[in-house]
């Protein structure tokens, strides 16, 4: 490591990076992974379960399935935004990670994150830009990516 | 039953995403746009239907399940027409975003972002 | 060159005095383990202001204004001020000094600002074309997360290598003349009437800019470990001094992760300086307050300077060190442009030996 220092290493840059990144490995905790898995399956599995028994009551009520869905779809968005002005919902992620971040309530976290953040350059061209700034990218890509098999579907049949 | 299923694979997709997480330097972001796609091409392939049939809402809330409903909107208007293809995947969410978008827009004119402790 | 020493090394024959200092720190510091050191903790990181903005450029005047007027000076006295901070375009600075009529130096070196503020301020005052100068940097976690990384409120999990920006500001006053050794020092900060040391800044070592090709934001004490690396061994071979030369060598903000790095490569460069070495991200939280790697910002060697050390060396009870600060010199979309993160660290001689 020390030839490191004295710049005259012959060795391509990336090589040095490498070697480098594996050295720095040692110094680095690893990730709690076993914890971190076990949470996030408790909490996202917990999260669909509710998911589904809203679903089933909203149905017992007379909504049909899907309309059922979107409403529990609705009523997710919703709560995971109003949980994130109040301040709590990092406190959740922090704790639970993917098990609230691959819910559909991570993207709705991630619409208000930085809109709420933006507030101060403004309710439409601060607020309104930022509500896309994060979330932007998962509509693009998805709506891309569906439409596209839609399409696929449409041609070949 | 229903509920264990929907508890299993929903807790089994949210573990892949923290997996993917701790393992690699993927941010989150970067993750759901994966997991969109994901859920959309597996759509395609026939092969998530089958899991949403079993599993209910442990694979429709994940983000996959996002991807699902976007591709089978398009697929679903595919049947109909080229105009109903193009707009099948919005039209099939159309609740959840604008839910998304006018419950965000308001969340963020209210409240203020808290420092952290 | 009469005044270079080796390759990278200033001398500052006059040895510029460093005559008052003034910390100020957020909540988060003002629980961890240097709190009893710094002159101001906040009670609310928004300081009353509207935005984080405007907070962080509060926090940097008060530490200017403050600074000031611990060392006794008169505004119209100071030559200039050279402050920098992590906002884009220097806005904490700028607009913090636009109110002050003094000439002013915006100064950007991300994390390394105060050392390199330190140095120009230094060269000012040896070179005779100043008699006071303030020099001075901050950085507040809000602001420099909306910035660089995610906002606020976004759900996400940092890794363990992942560093705290630290909210702080601190501001310095560099002299030709003190009042000599038996000043008695004004400010409830100092024991009054008690025999202080006067503070000389005697060299300091530029550093160059050190790319380990590391991408990963979350590596920063990592990415920057070379850089320190490399300048504290240019200036022990360009003053010729050994590590135990000083009581403390003290980096900015490597981190717990960053210092270990820093340590294990000057060993295997023959250089032990594990006895007299710290490092203020490592040094500004307490494992507990959750920072998993410790503090970063400009702001955690500033205050960390300002506060702890410049007490410490007052009361003599340090009475030679090393200051490094360090810096990541990563933009806000050079990492999505998948450049790596280049790091730079410079390095200050504080003594209170008057004639070496």
């Amino acid at each position: 490591m020390a030839k490191k220092q004295q710049g005259q290493s012959k060795k391509p840059k990336k090589e040095v990076t490498k070697q480098y990144e594996q050295y720095v490995k040692q110094f680095t905790p690893r990730p709690k992974y076993v914890t971190n898995s076990l949470k996030a399956f408790a909490v996202g599995g917990l999260i669909c379960t509710a998911a589904l028994y809203i679903q089933n009551l909203l149905m017992d009520r007379g909504m049909s399935e899907k309309d059922a869905g979107t409403a529990v779809t609705v009523i997710l968005v919703c709560s995971a935004q109003l949980l994130t002005g109040l301040g709590v919902f990092d406190s959740l992620a922090k704790y639970a990670g993917a098990g609230v971040i691959v819910p559909i309530t991570g993207f709705a976290n991630s619409m208000v994150a930085p809109a709420i953040e933006y507030k101060k350059e403004g309710p439409v061209l601060g607020v309104g830009a930022k509500l896309f700034s994060i979330a932007g990218p998962v509509l693009v890509c998805g709506i891309s990516a569906g439409t596209i098999i839609g399409m696929i579907y449409y041609f070949v049949k | 039953m229903d509920y264990l299923y929907a508890f299993l694979i929903g807790g089994i997709l949210c573990v892949i995403g923290q997996i993917l997480i701790d393992a690699t330097k993927l941010t989150a972001p970067r993750i759901l746009v994966i997991f969109v796609v994901a859920g959309a091409v597996l759509t395609g392939l026939g092969l998530y239907e089958p899991l949403v049939k079993l599993a209910k809402n442990g694979a429709t809330v994940p983000l996959p399940g996002f991807g699902y409903a976007l591709a089978k909107g398009a697929m679903d208007g595919a049947k109909e027409g080229f105009l109903q293809t193009l707009g099948g995947g919005i039209k099939n969410t159309a609740a959840g975003v604008a839910a998304a978008v006018v419950f965000g827009y308001l969340v963020s004119l209210i409240f203020s972002p808290k420092s952290k402790r | 060159m009469k005044n270079k020493l080796g390759k990278q090394t200033f001398l500052y024959p006059l040895k510029p005095r460093i005559v008052g200092a003034y910390s100020i720190v957020g909540e988060k510091e003002g629980k961890g383990p240097m709190a009893k050191w710094f002159d101001m903790i906040l009670e609310d990181d928004t300081f009353g202001e509207k935005t984080w903005e405007k907070s962080e450029t509060k926090m940097l005047k008060q530490a200017i204004l403050q600074a000031l007027q611990k060392s006794g000076r008169d505004k119209e006295a100071i030559d200039a001020v050279l402050c920098g901070d992590l906002i884009n375009q220097l806005m904490s600075s700028s607009f913090m000094a636009r109110d002050l009529s003094i000439p002013f130096l915006g100064l950007y070196g991300a994390c390394s600002t105060m050392t390199e503020a330190m140095i120009l301020g230094s060269l000012m005052i040896d070179g005779g074309y100043a008699s006071n100068v303030i020099v001075g940097a901050s950085s507040h976690y809000c602001t420099a997360e909306r910035q660089f990384r995610m906002p606020l409120e976004h759900g996400n999990q940092r890794p363990p290598s992942a560093q705290w920006t630290a909210t702080a500001a601190a501001a310095m006053v560099l002299s030709e003349f003190d009042k000599g050794d038996a000043v008695v020092t004004q400010g409830q900060s100092m024991p009054q009437g008690q025999y202080v040391k006067e503070l000389y800044i005697t060299h300091a070592t530029v550093g160059k800019i050190i790319d380990t090709g590391m991408k990963d934001v979350n590596q920063m004490g990592a990415a920057m470990a070379p850089a320190a690396v490399d300048t504290i061994i240019r200036h022990l071979t360009d003053t010729g001094r050994e590590p135990g030369y000083y009581d403390l060598i003290l980096t900015g903000d490597l981190g717990l992760i960053g210092k270990e790095i820093a340590l294990d490569l000057l060993s295997g460069a023959g250089v032990e300086i594990a006895d007299v070495f710290k490092d203020c991200g490592a040094m500004m939280y307490v494992k507990k307050q959750d920072t998993h790697s410790g503090g970063s910002g400009c702001g955690c060697s500033a205050s960390i300077f300002s506060g702890y050390v410049y007490r410490e060396m007052r009361l003599g009870k340090i009475k030679n060190a090393l200051l490094i600060s360090t810096g990541a010199l990563l933009s806000t979309i050079s990492s999505q442009q998948g450049e790596s993160v280049p790091g730079i660290a410079h390095a200050v001689a504080v003594t209170t030996e008057g004639v070496k």
